[in-house]
């Protein structure tokens, strides 16, 4: 049986996320020692984005977690979106890195809490700039349990969102939606160029 | 751990199925824009829309696979159910040509799809909400992670909605018809069936006053900058998509869906 065989696709290891949160208290058990902990997190670093490669997913903020389960390392990662088809490519790769270091893996996806782009970690947000990716604005804090009429107001401000080239603030949203399910496209009116911004989610 | 006691409300399947459905078909309808759409940025939304619904409806075709426990998976309650088993509402199902275009299959007004979006979205975003903080932890999950995603759609169909609704005398005209054709599939939402009973019964309790005040609100909102009407509603026949009894479109949608799959039970690629 081969590593890759063990791991459940992201839809079926979702359901067993809800329980997720319990075992926490267990994960710095015996077999994974903070050592093997470390180099797993630094092989991990070099699993980048398969849609926006300059990017990895621990900047992404996509994996959650790391346990050891007594037998393997688990990687426990969030769903950008529910149908971005990068996310399957994501588990793979994880587990080609891993497997590729001689480490028994598996992926789990877990849904709550859910991912959002205040999870973007600074260097990944320097990183899409870089790349002419205008970082997500963070998310206005919602009051729990607050009605969706609240937070969708009659005229929403639009923040200002900086072109990556030129930096200017002067900008519009040409399309809602854009190459990826994460990204719109917008417009520099200052120095004229499209770029894409990364939704805040 | 007390890992074992934190699952005990369950919703229904029969309710999971009828969420999943929703999204699937809605999903499934959109996706008919694809290397179509008016132009290509709206092309794009509407692929990234119905991408966004394929993927919550794998979550909870997932979630019921796993709790029926009898081996099934997502695929099979996607592919190998017939019409009359889907659960989703009949609005959802009408096809993309509305009462001013023609009436062949290739037929499409995007002023249909844009307020169906727009009326299915401001369904979804509270019922979301409400969801999100239910008593059954797997469902709050998925509807936590929908409800940031519809709120997305919301705002899109409803852009879409004011700068159609409220722009040349054609496209006014066209969007006033798509919502006089499509309002009254809206009735649907708010009739009480055994499936909002088995809810409620199973621990999962909604609040349907909220939820049709906050419906009612996000719709006018969006009709009075878009200087549209809701028609005047009549009585007549209300749809009953949520029960299986659908129109003839769902049957055609389902064939195109699951023709791969059914001709090839069980392939891998």
């Amino acid at each position: 049986m081969s590593i890759a065989d063990i791991r459940m696709s992201p839809a079926e290891a979702a359901l067993h996320s809800s329980a997720a949160g319990a075992s926490e208290g267990v994960s710095a058990g015996a077999g994974g020692s903070d050592e093997m902990r470390a180099r797993i997190w630094t092989l991990l670093e070099q699993v980048s984005d398969p849609e926006i490669p300059v990017i990895s997913l621990l900047d992404l903020g996509v994996v959650r977690e790391l346990r050891w389960s007594g037998a393997t390392w688990q990687v426990v990662i969030t769903p950008t979106y529910s149908g971005c088809p990068a996310m399957t490519q994501m588990a793979d790769d994880i587990v080609a890195v891993l497997a590729g270091a001689h480490l028994p893996v598996e992926v789990l996806t877990q849904l709550a809490p859910a991912w959002s782009t205040d999870w973007i970690s600074p260097q990944g947000r320097q990183k899409l700039h870089a790349y002419g990716i205008a970082p997500p604005a963070a998310l206005p804090a919602q009051p729990a349990g607050a009605r969706v009429l609240r937070f969708m107001p009659r005229q929403e401000a639009a923040p200002a969102v900086a072109c990556p080239r030129c930096g200017s603030q002067e900008t519009v949203e040409t399309s809602h939606f854009g190459s990826t399910a994460c990204k719109a496209l917008y417009r520099c009116l200052s120095c004229r160029e499209p770029f894409d911004y990364f939704k805040p989610y | 751990m007390d890992a074992a006691v934190v699952q005990t409300v369950r919703a229904p399947s029969a309710y999971l199925l009828h969420l999943a459905d929703n999204a699937l078909v809605l999903g499934q309808r959109n996706a008919q824009w694809c290397g179509h759409g008016p132009i290509l940025e709206e092309d794009l939304a509407q692929a990234n829309i119905s991408l966004d619904l394929i993927g919550q409806a794998r979550l909870l075709y997932a979630l019921v696979a796993s709790r029926a426990g009898d081996g099934s998976t997502e695929d099979d309650y996607a592919y190998f159910r017939d019409a009359t088993a889907f659960g989703n509402y009949t609005l959802l199902e009408l096809p993309q040509y509305g009462p001013l275009v023609g009436h062949a299959h290739a037929d499409m007004d995007y002023a249909i799809t844009i307020t169906r979006n727009f009326l299915y979205s401001a369904l979804m975003a509270p019922l979301w909400q409400q969801l999100a903080q239910c008593a059954d932890a797997d469902l709050a999950a998925i509807a936590a992670k929908s409800l940031k995603e519809t709120t997305y759609h919301l705002r899109h169909s409803r852009d879409w909605l004011v700068k159609l609704g409220d722009g040349t005398e054609t496209s006014h005209a066209r969007m006033q018809a798509a919502l006089n054709h499509l309002w009254p599939y809206t009735r649907e939402f708010w009739t009480e069936t055994a499936l909002e009973q088995q809810l409620q019964a199973a621990g999962v309790s909604l609040n349907w006053h909220d939820l049709a005040e906050d419906f009612q609100a996000l719709v006018d909102e969006g009709l009075a900058q878009s200087t549209l009407r809701l028609p005047v509603q009549e009585p007549g026949y209300t749809s009953q998509g949520k029960q299986g009894i659908h129109s003839e479109h769902l049957t055609y949608l389902l064939t195109d869906l699951q023709s791969v799959a059914r001709a090839h039970p069980g392939a891998q690629w």
